[in-house]
């Protein structure tokens, strides 16, 4: 059995609102091993995104245990938390949330100049392959405004990939995306997860989406509601190959 | 996060926007540049009347009667009569330190020629006062000492006579004008020497031999001054001294009387002035320090706003690794090198004008160093010191809530 990267135990988290508290996460555990891409899904307000900033070391939960790697995330300061996310975890928003006026290589590069170990060089030469590991190495002079957004969110998931992280987090990653585009980015998210073993962590609202995931979590008021392996993963792959050519659109 | 990164990161953020990042440097360009223009005018005019007066020999010693008590009054000391020959004659013997010596007395009046008259005074001195004073004659000769014995009535003429008695460029040599009720015969006329730092025009004069003066006008055997030069600058302290001294002799004062004499040095006269023009300067530098500080308001405004309309980035960068000392950092480096480049371009600015109001104003300016040294560290300061609470403010920022901030 492979190592679990993400241990997760009764995971409890409280949010104060005024004299009421709201249990936005009510004891969920989990584990995720290296290797895996599952799906968190969950509609608004089940404790999705909740689950999302503990999973993504911004938020400490209340209650329970969360091991990333072997590290409890719990005992670990403010400080501490802002290195294991820049070592560790991979983000990749709805948003894409890219630099603007800034080129796809210097948004790449960004997460490596938190790191001091990393040498400019070997930043740019990394930042380099991350890039062609997402098919946008010619494009790397050019700032977001010249990208798509397919493109922009395949510079965001080379950002994710730079550090060479155990986890990829990506939060409704396809969310602002058209379906061609969606499957597009599905189809390298496949890739990364089959080719170079990346565990990834995808949270979204669409089952289509899940679909083409190993396991799916469904959240519900704060509970893991479904726990299921799909038996039927689709390849993205296949289904680009499946859709009306692009000029017919 | 190591320094260069740090800058690099800072670099980045500006470039992004060009024109923000040039508008804040303005005030700090200006505010620098001011600091510069000012000293410079400051220490310009400082210098020039330092020069002036060396042009008046910064050598030169000055004894003149002291002011004193007179039933309980203090009395002016110019209408003291103390100084008469008697102290000359002992200076001349004994002081060591001095090289000239010349009895000074005044009288002012009215110098006529025909129906042309000009209000004037007459000094009454010793030949060896024209090099004391450092007068030189354009024309004619000085009087010498026989001209004091026998009160001679010859002149030397100033500019400023010369051109209201003989408005018509006649040569005024050997013409013979009146001064009071007596006719004086010109022997000489003095270079021009212009305004001194007073705003007096020192070519409004009559020179005369003392005993001329002293007899034929004020019928006094007191003097106002005695002129005397050191052997140089540096030993103009020891000359007062020794003079100071000599004198008491000869007024025969004990040790527990006052001097009824003040003995100056142009040295003295050199560190009033400067006084007034480094109050002057002290009172550019606020004005200019002012200004610094609003271009530092300026930058704190720009920050404050930089860091709302980035709480976004401030997001990301967290979420990606960035640290609250790090996001601390970039922003204080960003203020940093807004207020360093400002500094630099307010610098060069400062030299520029300088040159500006040298070349257009004809004002005497110096840049000094430490000027120079002295608004760059307060600019980087006070990029550090605006740039702070707006950094500050970035660092603690939520990463969770600044990444969905829109």
């Amino acid at each position: 059995m492979s190592k679990n990267i993400l241990e997760i135990r009764d995971l409890k988290r409280d949010f104060v609102m005024g004299s009421e508290t709201v249990h936005a996460l009510n004891g969920v555990s989990f584990d995720v091993s290296a290797g895996d891409f599952i799906t968190i899904m969950g509609s608004s307000g089940s404790g999705k995104t909740t689950l999302l900033n503990i999973l993504g070391c911004l938020d400490k939960p209340t209650a329970g245990s969360y091991l990333l790697d072997g590290v409890d995330v719990k005992k670990l300061s403010r400080d501490e938390l802002a290195n294991l996310r820049n070592r560790k975890i991979g983000f990749v928003f709805q948003a894409y949330n890219l630099l603007p006026r800034t080129t796809a290589i210097e948004n790449v590069e960004l997460p490596l100049l938190y790191n001091k170990a990393i040498n400019s060089a070997e930043r740019r030469e990394r930042a380099m392959r991350a890039l062609e590991a997402v098919k946008l190495s010619d494009r790397f002079d050019h700032t977001p405004s010249q990208l798509s957004g397919g493109q922009q969110q395949r510079v965001a998931i080379a950002r994710a990939l730079v550090n060479e992280p155990v986890m990829i987090l990506a939060d409704e990653a396809t969310g602002n995306l058209d379906s061609r585009t969606s499957y597009e980015i599905m189809a390298l998210v496949q890739e990364l997860n089959s080719q170079q073993g990346k565990t990834i962590v995808f949270v979204t609202h669409e089952p289509d989406i899940a679909s083409f995931s190993d396991r799916t979590i469904q959240l519900h008021d704060g509970h893991v509601q479904k726990d299921i392996l799909n038996e039927h993963k689709r390849s993205a792959t296949e289904v680009l190959a499946a859709l009306p050519p692009k000029d017919s659109v | 996060m190591s320094l260069l990164n740090l800058i690099k990161i800072a670099l980045k953020a500006l470039q992004r926007n060009k024109l923000r990042a040039f508008l804040t440097m303005l005030g700090i360009i200006i505010g620098v540049g001011s600091v510069i223009v000012m000293i410079a005018i400051g220490q310009g005019s400082k210098q020039s009347i330092h020069d002036q007066l060396s042009n008046m020999g910064t050598n030169m010693i000055t004894v003149q009667p002291a002011s004193n008590l007179a039933g309980g009054v203090r009395i002016a000391g110019a209408s003291f009569q103390t100084l008469t020959i008697k102290d000359i004659v002992a200076l001349k013997a004994n002081a060591e330190y001095i090289t000239e010596i010349s009895p000074g007395v005044t009288a002012r009046g009215q110098a006529i020629n025909g129906a042309l008259n000009w209000p004037t005074q007459m000094a009454g001195a010793s030949p060896e006062y024209l090099d004391i004073r450092k007068l030189s004659l354009r024309d004619g000769v000085p009087f010498s000492n026989n001209d004091v014995i026998t009160s001679a009535k010859v002149c030397l003429i100033g500019h400023t006579v010369v051109d209201n008695l003989f408005p018509n460029g006649e040569n005024p040599i050997g013409k013979v004008i009146r001064f009071g009720n007596i006719p004086f015969q010109i022997i000489g006329v003095l270079a021009p020497k212009g305004f001194n730092a007073f705003g007096q025009d020192q070519d409004d004069i009559l020179v005369a031999p003392y005993t001329t003066v002293q007899k034929r006008i004020l019928a006094t055997i007191y003097y106002t001054g005695i002129y005397a030069s050191a052997t140089n600058e540096q030993a103009t302290d020891a000359a007062v001294n020794e003079m100071t001294q000599i004198l008491r002799q000869s007024h025969r004062l004990t040790a527990t009387e006052d001097n009824d004499f003040t003995v100056r040095t142009q040295q003295e006269l050199i560190a009033t002035l400067s006084s007034t023009s480094s109050l002057l300067t002290v009172l550019l530098t606020v004005v200019a320090g002012i200004s610094l500080v609003i271009g530092g308001i300026g930058i704190m405004n720009i920050m404050y706003v930089s860091v709302t309309e980035r709480t976004k980035e401030i997001g990301l960068r967290m979420s990606i690794g960035a640290r609250g000392r790090d996001i601390l950092m970039q922003f204080l480096m960003e203020a940093v090198i807004i207020s360093i480049t400002g500094g630099i371009i307010g610098v060069l600015l400062g030299f520029v004008a300088t040159q500006i109001v040298t070349m257009t104003l004809k004002w005497p300016t110096i840049i000094s160093e430490s000027s120079v040294v002295l608004s760059f560290v307060v600019c980087a300061m006070t990029g550090i010191f605006f740039g702070y609470y707006p950094a500050q403010k970035a660092s603690k920022l939520d990463p969770i809530e600044a990444l969905r901030y829109e």
